[in-house]
């Protein structure tokens, strides 16, 4: 028997993995691992005490948990779908010929690079029920404003729309470079051929600007999941827990010093993530392929 | 004829639509700014009717020097320890990730479909916080400056490695080829070839990512939590039920911590564009 060759020489040395590997392996897939064990216990950080799967029972039966859960759902929902729309419609509009092209496009994106609790802080102030910008623009023109954040059937919404404010120049920045990068000899075609800007937008740049619409999608859906810092700054959840989500559920019960129960909150936010992320992009992704 | 104007095939502008977007943005997004600006110069009394209106007096100066000097100048510190926190964090990134997108891109091994897994895994899975301060108590970093620089180099990575690796696909391999008869080691090639030809991938990387950092405000909370250690977005934080009452000063902090990020938009708003876009048109 032959022994097996000497390993050819290569100069992509396994090494350049080492350092990477040992700060992801140890600061983030061991905790990712940990919180499965951890999420079963009643935990102290020094002692833990296997209770089977009390955490999930209580995260999943306690009405402020579980409003957290749903919160959390809507939130990701609304703000993914307005991303997707008003992205979509400002990346149309950004890259047709109208005048100050280059100021919108600043404006529009700016706010995704500002501090998202300096943003909370300042739209908490603007929703301010009595004197509050928003309101006061709202009954100059004879409309009586809620109380954005203090009612708990808006609070949520309100977050969200903050969200949307934020986050939207980076749908519009994504479908911009799908919209830009649509051969020009199709959008000729179609004007050769008469169609309309309707038929244009409906036959050719929506279904090319697809891969910018699974991007804008997926990335806002894991933000919105997993979103904290907007909603701590503008509410902490409130009024009562009625704008919680899962993520400001976790921080709440690490402080009160639940460790156990603000695991479990972290593997029901990694479900949910991963349930709803991985399919939906196999879903997109293949019927790509089908087009 | 543009791309644009085939789209929309109106030849020439049109001017009724720009004045309504122009009005628009200028509500929408002109206003919160102005809104922030207006109220970061104005005294105590004024700022406290949170209405939108020219400040009586301008305090720039004032309230600068008063928001500075607040609880024994906590800004001032918060802003070393943000600029230490970035460029640590930032540099850890840029270096490891180029690493390891290169013999990711490079290498082709039945190890690939796992590791391109696990970086995808970084840009999904929500980091588990409790268990996550538990390793690093294990390791004496819990509450220190170190302890977050390692995180966020760990929860940033993916996002680079992603970037690396798709750009080190453009440079061909000829030139891997042409070091190595040249006599150049693996560490060689890496640092002395590639990495000064990933340069523009580099700035992007760099922009996007210290952005990041400078206005992360959940890594901090958790794992770096007391006013000694506060950056600059826990200051604000702080502020925030410390000065109910001062709201010139609150929103003279926000202006300053805006300010950064600003001047990378306009320095930078190109690289800015290219990472936050790259996989736009890949999917």
């Amino acid at each position: 028997m032959r022994a097996s060759a000497p390993k050819a020489y290569t100069p992509y040395s396994n090494w350049f993995y080492l350092p990477s590997a040992i700060i992801y392996g140890v600061l983030f897939i061991v905790p990712t691992f940990a919180s499965l064990y951890f999420s079963l216990t009643r935990w102290s950080l020094f002692e833990s005490k296997f209770i089977g799967l009390e955490n999930f029972k209580l995260f999943f039966s306690e009405p402020q948990l579980v409003k957290g859960f749903t919160n959390t759902l809507i939130f990701a929902v609304v703000t993914s779908g307005s991303k997707v729309v008003l992205g979509l419609l400002l990346a149309v509009l950004l890259t047709s010929q109208i005048v100050a092209r280059g100021y919108l496009r600043s404006v529009v994106f700016f706010p995704v690079l500002v501090s998202t609790i300096g943003v909370g802080i300042t739209f908490t102030v603007l929703m301010n029920p009595d004197h509050g910008l928003i309101n006061g623009g709202l009954s100059a023109l004879g409309i009586d404003g809620p109380g954005w954040l203090t009612d708990p059937k808006y609070a949520l919404l309100s977050v969200a729309a903050v969200d949307i404010w934020k986050g939207v120049g980076l749908a519009t920045l994504i479908y911009i470079a799908g919209i830009v990068s649509i051969p020009r000899e199709y959008l000729e075609a179609a004007r050769v051929d008469g169609a309309s800007s309707w038929e244009t937008f409906r036959r050719i740049v929506l279904p090319l600007s697809r891969p910018a619409t699974v991007t804008v999608i997926i990335l806002s859906l894991i933000g919105g999941l997993r979103s904290f810092e907007l909603i701590w700054a503008m509410t902490r959840g409130g009024p009562g827990f009625t704008s919680d989500v899962i993520a400001s559920v976790i921080y709440k019960q690490y402080q009160a010093g639940f460790y156990g129960l603000s695991t479990a909150g972290n593997v029901v936010l990694f479900i949910a993530v991963t349930a709803i992320v991985l399919p939906l992009s196999y879903f997109l992704n293949r019927k790509e392929v089908d087009l | 004829m543009s791309t644009a104007e085939l789209v929309n095939h109106k030849p020439g502008r049109n001017y009724l639509l720009s004045a309504v977007a122009i009005v628009v943005s200028i509500v929408v997004f002109i206003i919160p700014f102005a809104f922030i600006v207006l109220t970061a110069v104005k005294d105590r009394q004024q700022a406290a009717s949170l209405d939108f209106s020219w400040p009586h007096q301008l305090r720039i100066v004032q309230n600068f020097v008063e928001v500075v000097k607040a609880r024994d100048y906590m800004l001032v510190i918060a802003f070393i320890n943000s600029t230490i926190l970035t460029v640590a964090s930032v540099a850890g990134m840029v270096v490891l990730a180029a690493m390891a997108g290169f013999v990711l891109q490079r290498r082709k091994s039945r190890w690939n479909g796992f590791i391109n897994f696990l970086v995808l895994s970084g840009l999904i899975i929500p980091p588990a916080v409790v268990p996550t301060i538990w390793v690093l108590q294990k390791f004496g970093l819990f509450k220190t400056m170190p302890g977050l620089i390692l995180i966020e180099i760990a929860f940033g990575l993916s996002f680079c490695v992603l970037l690396f690796r798709a750009f080190v696909a453009t440079i061909p391999r000829e030139l891997d080829e042409a070091a190595t008869i040249d006599g150049a080691g693996p560490l060689r090639l890496f640092f002395g070839v590639i990495f000064p030809l990933l340069r523009s991938v580099i700035v992007t990387v760099v922009v996007v990512q210290s952005v990041a950092v400078f206005n992360d405000f959940t890594n901090p909370l958790y794992f770096l939590p007391g006013d000694q250690n506060a950056t600059v977005q826990l200051t604000l934080y702080n502020f925030q039920s410390q000065f109910s009452t001062q709201y010139n000063l609150l929103f003279m902090n926000i202006l300053l911590i805006t300010i950064p990020p600003l001047i990378m938009f306009l320095f930078f708003n190109r690289q800015i564009v290219a990472g936050m876009t790259s996989g736009a048109i890949k999917g």
